[in-house]
């Protein structure tokens, strides 16, 4: 305690900001431990829905994965990626292909319906992994039907290009085999897309807070306690109505193209903006080898 | 006069250092929330294998009425493992968490005799059935190591909160009462590798 008074105030600035920064170090660096979690595990960059780092797949086959993939999320919203490692770096199978998912984030962040198909040819694995929400349709059980029955005799006989192609059609079956599932998943689709507007609904009452404050300090610092009514400018009316697209004016309009246009970019367009949606997967899946 | 001039700036700097850096009020009761989520999901992996269990019983009697020990010894375990829950308001109490891994790890156990003994049995090996409840039985498996990952990593992460500057400030006054939680511990109740007696 006697120390402080005989630093100058200077020094003590110093201080305080290196402090303050090697504390915000340390918590970056802390906040990385989930992602460093994996770290002994070098994954390839999510480049598209096929991913094809050990080169086993023909331009044909790839190109037709590709486009179901695509429809498949352009309808229902789930992430379907196909990927191939040349090696599984001396973890098995179930580690990898969690890890790999959990690290491209594949469908999407409430929903978690994203399903990775990886193969590693030089280990002869395979394995389907499922996010959480899909878990109840692309059962292990049948993700293990799928593996044995249409891909691994395709496998077997060194046909990867079939092989992947009969797996990628038969999960699509499976996730959407029941129509009236898949009229569900195409609601719970749409409903993602609102968002825009209910975002912005607290940032408008904050500002609104900020200006109704600040209007008020003036008033106040002007004529004593009087309030003015007049003085707080333009009175933002907020209709009540159910059309929120349009009571919100400006913002309403703008926030409303942004949430159609993250919608959109979840379908990505032609690979150039595919990316994950923020899901995660717990294990879900099954593994095979052949 | 001038000790009153500094003081007021030193605890405002430590505030906005505290609050810029993030490391504030909120990480504790975040990261034990997190924590305490994570242990929930491991305990419903646990209870889904748990679910497994009758099916997979009725199903190996079918074929092989004569290997009662070992049906028995799975029944009995399950029973045992559905006693030994650790509820969320316990998991501080590294006892229970160990009493609760060595009933998994038993449980654990009698599942792999089950499944060494019934490669014995070619009918049952080909049981539509069977093979269903095997594949599930391997799913959840590694839905439990996932579980249990993800727990690990959130429990470090709290316990870890509590120790280190600066969340260590807050732990000591305003949190003083929060103990770390337990840990699952590598050793405890290590599972036995399936013997198959002839």
């Amino acid at each position: 305690m006697s120390l402080l008074p005989s630093w100058p105030s200077r020094l003590r600035g110093e201080k305080t900001m290196k402090a303050r920064r090697t504390r915000s170090l340390a918590l970056f660096v802390f906040l990385l431990v989930p992602a460093l979690a994996f770290a002994a595990l070098d994954f390839p960059a999510l480049t598209g829905r096929v991913v094809d780092d050990a080169h086993i797949l023909p331009p044909a086959a790839r190109l037709d994965v590709e486009t179901k993939s695509k429809e498949l999320e352009e309808k229902s919203g789930i992430q379907l990626v196909v990927a191939t490692v040349p090696s599984l770096q001396d973890t098995d199978i179930e580690t990898f292909a969690n890890g790999l998912f959990r690290f491209w984030k594949l469908g999407e962040a409430k929903v978690n319906n994203g399903v990775l198909f990886l193969i590693a040819p030089n280990e002869h694995k395979m394995r389907i992994e499922v996010g959480y929400g899909l878990e109840g349709t692309l059962t292990d059980a049948l993700s293990k039907i799928i593996i044995a029955t249409a891909v691994t005799p395709k496998f077997k006989t060194g046909d990867f290009g079939a092989g992947v192609e009969r797996g990628v059609d038969g999960i699509i079956e499976v996730l959407s085999g029941d129509s009236a599932e898949w009229e569900k998943r195409i609601k719970v689709r749409a409903e993602h897309q609102e968002p825009g507007f209910d975002q912005i609904v607290p940032f408008i009452v904050f500002a609104l807070f900020l200006f109704v404050f600040f209007s008020m300090l003036a008033n106040a610092r002007g004529g004593g306690r009087r309030i003015y009514r007049g003085g707080r400018g333009p009175i933002i009316y907020f209709p009540p109505s159910n059309d929120s697209w349009s009571g919100g004016s400006s913002w309403g309009g703008g926030s409303g193209s942004g949430g159609s246009r993250s919608g959109g970019s979840w379908g990505g367009d032609g690979g150039g903006g595919f990316s994950g949606g923020g899901g995660s997967s717990g294990g879900g899946g099954a593994s095979g080898d052949w | 006069m001038r000790f009153s001039f500094r003081w007021p700036s030193l605890f405002a700097a430590l505030f906005l250092a505290l609050s810029v850096s993030g490391c504030g009020y909120n990480t504790i009761p975040t990261q034990e929330e997190e924590a305490k989520a994570k242990w929930a999901e491991v305990e419903a992996q646990y209870q889904r294998r748990a679910d497994l269990i009758p099916n997979l019983v009725a199903t190996v009697q079918g074929y092989a009425k004569h290997e009662k020990d070992v049906l028995t010894a799975v029944t009995e375990a399950r029973a045992h493992a559905s006693q030994a829950k650790v509820d969320v308001s316990q998991l501080t109490d590294p006892e229970k968490l160990k009493q609760f891994q060595e009933a998994q790890a038993q449980l654990s156990g009698a599942l792999g005799r089950l499944i060494a003994v019934s490669e014995a049995y070619p009918d049952l090996k080909a049981n539509t059935n069977f093979l269903a409840l095997q594949s599930q039985l391997e799913g959840t498996e590694n839905r439990i190591t996932v579980a249990r990952r993800d727990y690990i990593q959130a429990a470090r992460e709290f316990n870890t909160s509590l120790r280190t500057f600066p969340t260590i400030l807050w732990a000591k006054t305003v949190f003083a009462g929060t103990k770390p939680l337990a840990e699952f511990n590598a050793n405890a109740g290590a599972e036995t590798a399936p013997t198959v007696k002839f």
